[in-house]
């Protein structure tokens, strides 16, 4: 230990705060540095590629779900299949995988108090660190649709597409409402991680986290197979993964999607609401 | 704004369940200061440490930073401080560069112009490019107070900071706070360390199971304790007699190396003169002062609110804190 820093000046003017902003880059740089980031995002890759694997290997396609039966007619159909299987796992776990670290993984390392000790507020680091983790799923997202509509472009052309209603989508307006799609399928999974994101928060510890926000995925979605629950089907956000199917509809049915944005926001308001007032008033051990 | 205290801390109070970790302490670091925050293990150093840096809200009291209080100013209230409590912990996946730039990008203004000059001061340059994971605990204290630096603060609120140094990193340390502090830098500094804290500090507080036991001058508080003599004779058993008869002699004490006690000056001359008319050979009798460590033990482990007179404590305060409980009972509640 040498010399000392720098001269100090007497007279100090009121410093410059950061923004959140800059927590938010600094929170993208975070997660661009940690192994489950990269293991979220190649799932979100590996998983179409399987898909399309499976597809050139067999000689049926998945002809019960709706676009199943024209994946081998054109790629168009690939990442939207592709959508309609994820949500019952694939989506939550990569959701939860880094919502649900977020915040603990501070815990866990005990860096909290190194970042609360410096000119940026607890609501700013809050609000930085909800912004990465959207931007992640976000991420994750497009990786998947864009390796499974590559794939299946690659393997089956871009024919046009066959709506909902049986009218034929040319190949242009077909991947606009592809990402119009993940679009809505984005609004469900900002709940998912708005509950990780809590989960996060209050228990401090990733693992409880993950699994816990997986639990309660798949227990929404037993609760809509129920028969005798069917009332509920509407209001869980398991249900509200199909509703970017009314975008390949003809005309557009906006209705499942308005639907879907306010069912998932009663989902994901109060949870963001509860993660904020808890990381607040926390008191910072370690 | 600029006369008020560097700390202020008002009747802190923090309890954890049923320990009251920090029990009503009232502590003023005034700039300029390099001030000493003593207490053995579980004192509740720590836990004062981080209400003031808004870790952790007081269960009642208050505490401003030059005037601020976390509570209602946020992290304003740290303009102008930095430090750490208990080990300083960084992200280990980045690298020790990375870990300054993250925390000097929260800083904001210049933070980030200092940090090469800040490896340089703790030596960690050539190791900027290792992932902080890699670090030994000597590295990451270092990395710590590099992480303080960038701040520029007029305030250092240091936890132990040599705790798990080699005893060269100790003397790094040491003399790098004494240099701080002599630019004009105030700083609080939590230790058990008494060798650190002699040399280093001009005012200390002495706490222990969450209560202040002293606040004041270091060289006061060492005072207090003069008035005590060591003495050593021809004959110890036959000087004890006739010390213990004597007027003026207190606190009368034998063991192997002699005998010590309290007295005047006076009383101690006539004891000096009823040895030799004895026949007792007096072979020394020196007056001598604790050593901060004595006072420490003396203070820590004893009566809660002991026989000394501490300077900064005042006397309803001290019966109050008697009164309540004391550190054994709290021991027990910890147990
Ligand atoms: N988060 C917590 N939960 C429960 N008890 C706590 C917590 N933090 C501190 N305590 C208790 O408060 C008391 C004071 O702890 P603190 O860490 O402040 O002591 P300290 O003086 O810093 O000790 P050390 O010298 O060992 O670092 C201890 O009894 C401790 O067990
Ligand atoms: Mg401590």
């Amino acid at each position: 230990m040498s010399t000392v820093a720098a001269p100090r000046t007497v007279e100090r003017r009121e410093h410059k705060h950061p923004g959140v902003g800059t927590v938010y880059a600094w929170e993208l740089r975070k997660l661009r540095s940690q192994k489950r980031t990269y293991l979220g995002l190649g799932a979100a890759a590996l998983v179409p590629l399987i898909f399309v694997i499976a597809l050139l290997s067999s000689s049926g396609g998945p002809d019960e779900v709706p676009f199943g039966r024209y994946v081998k007619e054109t790629g168009l159909a690939v990442p939207l299949v592709g959508l309609l299987f994820s949500s019952v796992w694939l989506f939550p776990l990569i959701t939860s995988l880094v919502a649900g670290d977020i915040v603990s993984s501070e815990d866990n390392h005990g860096t909290l108090k190194t970042i609360l000790t410096r000119s940026t507020e607890r609501w700013q680091i809050f609000v930085a660190k909800l912004l990465a983790a959207l931007t992640y799923v976000f991420a994750a997202l497009v990786v998947f649709v864009s390796v499974g509509l590559v794939l299946g472009g690659t393997f089956w052309g871009f024919d046009p597409l066959t709506s909902l209603s049986g009218t034929q989508i040319p190949a242009g307006r077909g991947m606009l409402l592809i990402g119009a799609s993940a679009l809505a399928y984005f609004i469900p999974l900002i709940a998912i991680a708005a509950i990780a994101f809590l989960l996060s928060t209050v228990t401090h510890n990733s693992a409880a986290a993950v699994v816990g926000t997986l639990i309660l995925s798949f227990m929404m979605q037993l609760l809509a197979i129920i028969s005798g629950l069917d009332f509920m089907a509407p209001y869980l956000l398991s249900e509200q993964f199909d509703a970017w199917q009314g975008l390949l509809r003809d005309p557009t049915d906006w209705a499942p999607i308005t639907h879907a944005a306010w069912v998932s926001a009663c989902y994901a308001v109060p949870a963001v609401l509860w993660a904020f007032l808890a990381f607040l008033r926390r008191d910072v051990a370690g | 704004m600029s006369a008020a205290p560097a700390v202020e801390a008002r009747a802190l109070v923090k309890r954890y369940g049923r320990i009251t970790a920090v029990d009503h302490v009232d502590l003023t670091v005034k700039a300029g200061d390099v001030y000493g925050y003593l207490g053995p293990n579980g004192a509740g150093k720590t836990t004062t440490l981080r209400m003031m840096l808004g870790l952790i809200t007081p269960d009642a009291g208050t505490v401003k930073l030059f005037g601020r209080d976390p509570l209602v100013d946020g992290v304003r209230a740290l303009d102008g401080v930095a430090g750490f409590v208990e080990a300083p912990r960084f992200y280990p996946y980045l690298n020790g560069r990375k870990n300054l730039e993250l925390v000097a990008a929260l800083d904001g203004g210049d933070a980030a112009s200092r940090i090469d000059a800040a490896l340089d001061t703790v030596e960690l340059a050539d190791r900027a490019r290792d992932k902080v994971g890699g670090y030994s605990h000597g590295m990451r204290q270092r990395l710590g107070l590099a992480g303080a630096l960038l701040r520029d603060p007029r305030l250092l609120i240091l936890d132990e900071p040599a705790t798990g140094l080699d005893p060269g990193g100790m003397r790094d340390m040491r003399l790098l706070i004494r240099r701080l502090a002599d630019q004009g830098m105030t700083v609080l500094l939590s230790s058990h360390l008494m060798a650190e804290v002699e040399e280093l500090c001009d005012r200390v507080v002495i706490i222990s199971s969450g209560r202040v036991r002293y606040e004041g001058a270091l060289d006061e508080l060492i005072a207090t304790t003069a008035g005590r003599y060591e003495l050593r004779t021809t004959d110890d058993e036959r000087a004890q007699q006739i010390a213990a008869a004597q007027r003026g002699i207190g606190d009368l004490e034998r063991d192997a190396r002699g005998l010590t006690f309290a007295a005047g000056e006076r009383a101690a001359t006539a004891l000096s003169i009823a040895l030799g008319e004895a026949g007792v050979g007096i072979a020394a009798l020196v007056p001598r002062t604790a050593t901060l460590e004595e006072l420490f033990f003396r203070m820590t482990e004893e009566a809660p609110a002991g026989d000394l007179a501490p300077a900064g404590v005042s006397n309803d305060r001290r019966s109050a804190t008697t009164d309540r409980h004391t550190p054994r009972a709290e021991e027990e509640v910890r147990a």
